[in-house]
């Protein structure tokens, strides 16, 4: 499947569109999203909230619509950042979030309209919760780390990633092409 | 993919992207006890195929081997009863002869514990003809210094006398012969009367008044007085006492197995002995001192062996 490819689906009597990007707009805004996960918390720790690679998986898996594309996105991103993120994190932590998150944000977002701030708000902070959910599944189940399942600082971290994604997901509508 | 419908491509993929992912981080997963994650998870997919086949392979083999691959089991098993017969009589030949060195052995420290007392050892050979006499015949004769009148013991007690010496061969006079006897002694009391046969298994003490204190349980020795034992050899055990209208009527166990005998020692001389002992008897009271003196003071005694 080319990630580039542009179709619509049907979805009962809605009409969805399925965005088209620029050549290269989500493989850059991806590797972009990586690197700055792995840089700004160095020089700015409190950034260190934002789970910017996350962001980017469900707003393409949002706006590509397609589980396929949406799901390797996500694994793509996943392992990338599992990759820089130190001998603590096992390759394929992130990358199972991030792969299930890819596909159920292409599933929803082929059935709903994803394109108004607040439905983007609150799929963000469901799969915000989503992502963790697995991650702590995972940690708990293969690395026998006890890791809590919710705390405050998770809640905030959603909330405060969510009001990002709105306003990224607004400027990464600027890279799609002119339907 | 081709056989999947395309509604549910993307499901399959996300199973397979996740599986991938998960075995990726069983790879490098290391438990402290059991290593990576992987082999454990291997480990643990494997084995229960392995231990099911392990049964089912042991299985087949169990019944090949049981029921249905037994062209060599009849000669196999004549083969065994043959050895197990051949093992049998070996055990048997094996627990004669550690009978055997066990007795030798006994024989040796009685030896070693009268060095001093000239004696020669026998095996014995024969027995008598007839029911009415109680005589062994022993290997050993003239050639080896036995004479008549020799005595003859075993390490348990007295056993009789040389009645005749041949080149290699000697016949014995069981004490058990109801011609034989022997100056003895109650061991306890000293009282000193001459013990005989009865042509039966059991001996009997002589001329022992009805007043004397005489008892179960006590034991016989010899007394020296009849100048072919030593003094304090074994002789029985009273096991039985009747008052007559004299004399007690008291009868002796014999000390040595005289229905079992195989070696024996003859002893090479005819002067009186003084032989020694592992267990240290107390001196019998009023036992009179061993010598041809004393032998004269008791006539019961020089009259028969």
């Amino acid at each position: 499947v080319n990630i580039n490819d542009t179709f619509d689906m049907r979805a009962g009597e809605m009409h969805i569109e399925v965005h088209k990007f620029r050549a290269g707009a989500i493989f850059i805004a991806a590797a972009l999203a990586v690197v700055l996960q792995a840089f700004l918390p160095v020089y700015f720790p409190k950034l260190g909230i934002l789970d910017l690679p996350l962001l980017i998986t469900i707003y393409f898996g949002l706006s590509r619509r397609n589980p396929s594309t949406g799901l390797l996105l996500g694994c793509l991103i996943g392992v990338a950042q599992d990759a820089l993120s130190g001998p603590t994190v096992p390759v394929g932590l992130f990358g199972i979030a991030k792969t299930i998150v890819g596909y159920f944000a292409s599933s929803i977002g082929a059935r709903l309209d994803t394109e108004h701030p607040a439905a983007r708000f609150a799929l963000t902070v469901v799969f915000f919760g989503v992502h963790q959910g697995i991650v702590v599944l995972t940690q708990r189940l293969l690395l026998s780390q006890p890791e809590r399942w919710f705390t405050v600082h998770l809640g905030i971290a959603a909330l405060i990633n969510a009001v990002v994604a709105v306003f990224l997901f607004v400027l990464l509508d600027r890279l799609r092409k002119p339907s | 993919m081709a056989g999947i419908p395309s509604r549910h491509r993307s499901l399959f993929l996300l199973g397979g992207v996740v599986l991938l992912q998960v075995l990726l981080l069983a790879v490098q997963i290391k438990r402290d006890s059991q290593g990576r994650l992987i082999r454990v998870w291997t480990v643990g997919a494997v084995s229960p195929f392995e231990r099911a086949g392990a049964h089912g392979i042991g299985g087949i083999r169990n019944a090949w081997n049981h029921y249905f691959a037994l062209q060599n089991t009849s000669r196999d098993n004549e083969q065994l009863k043959r050895e197990n017969d051949t093992l049998k009589l070996q055990i048997t030949q094996l627990q004669a002869k550690a009978a055997e060195a066990d007795r030798l052995a006994v024989l040796l420290k009685f030896h070693q514990t009268n060095v001093d007392v000239p004696m020669v050892g026998a095996r014995v050979i024969g027995g008598s003809a007839d029911s009415a006499s109680q005589t062994i015949y022993l290997d050993r004769g003239e050639r080896d210094g036995i004479k008549r009148n020799m005595g003859v013991i075993t390490p348990d007690g007295v056993v009789g006398k040389v009645i005749e010496s041949y080149k290699d061969t000697s016949q014995v006079l069981l004490l058990t012969d109801k011609d034989s006897g022997v100056g003895a002694m109650l061991a306890d009391s000293g009282i000193q009367k001459p013990v005989g046969g009865t042509g039966e298994s059991m001996l009997v003490m002589k001329y022992v008044p009805n007043e004397d204190d005489v008892a179960a349980g006590q034991r016989v020795v010899t007394s020296g007085m009849d100048r072919i034992f030593p003094r304090d050899l074994p002789v029985g055990t009273i096991v039985d006492i009747k008052a007559g209208s004299t004399f007690k009527q008291i009868r002796v166990r014999p000390a040595a197995n005289l229905e079992q005998l195989q070696e024996v020692f003859v002893l090479l001389t005819l002067k009186p002995l003084d032989m020694k002992h592992d267990s240290a008897d107390p001196a019998p009271r009023g036992a009179p001192p061993n010598g041809p003196s004393a032998s004269a003071t008791n006539p019961a005694a020089s009259e028969k062996p």
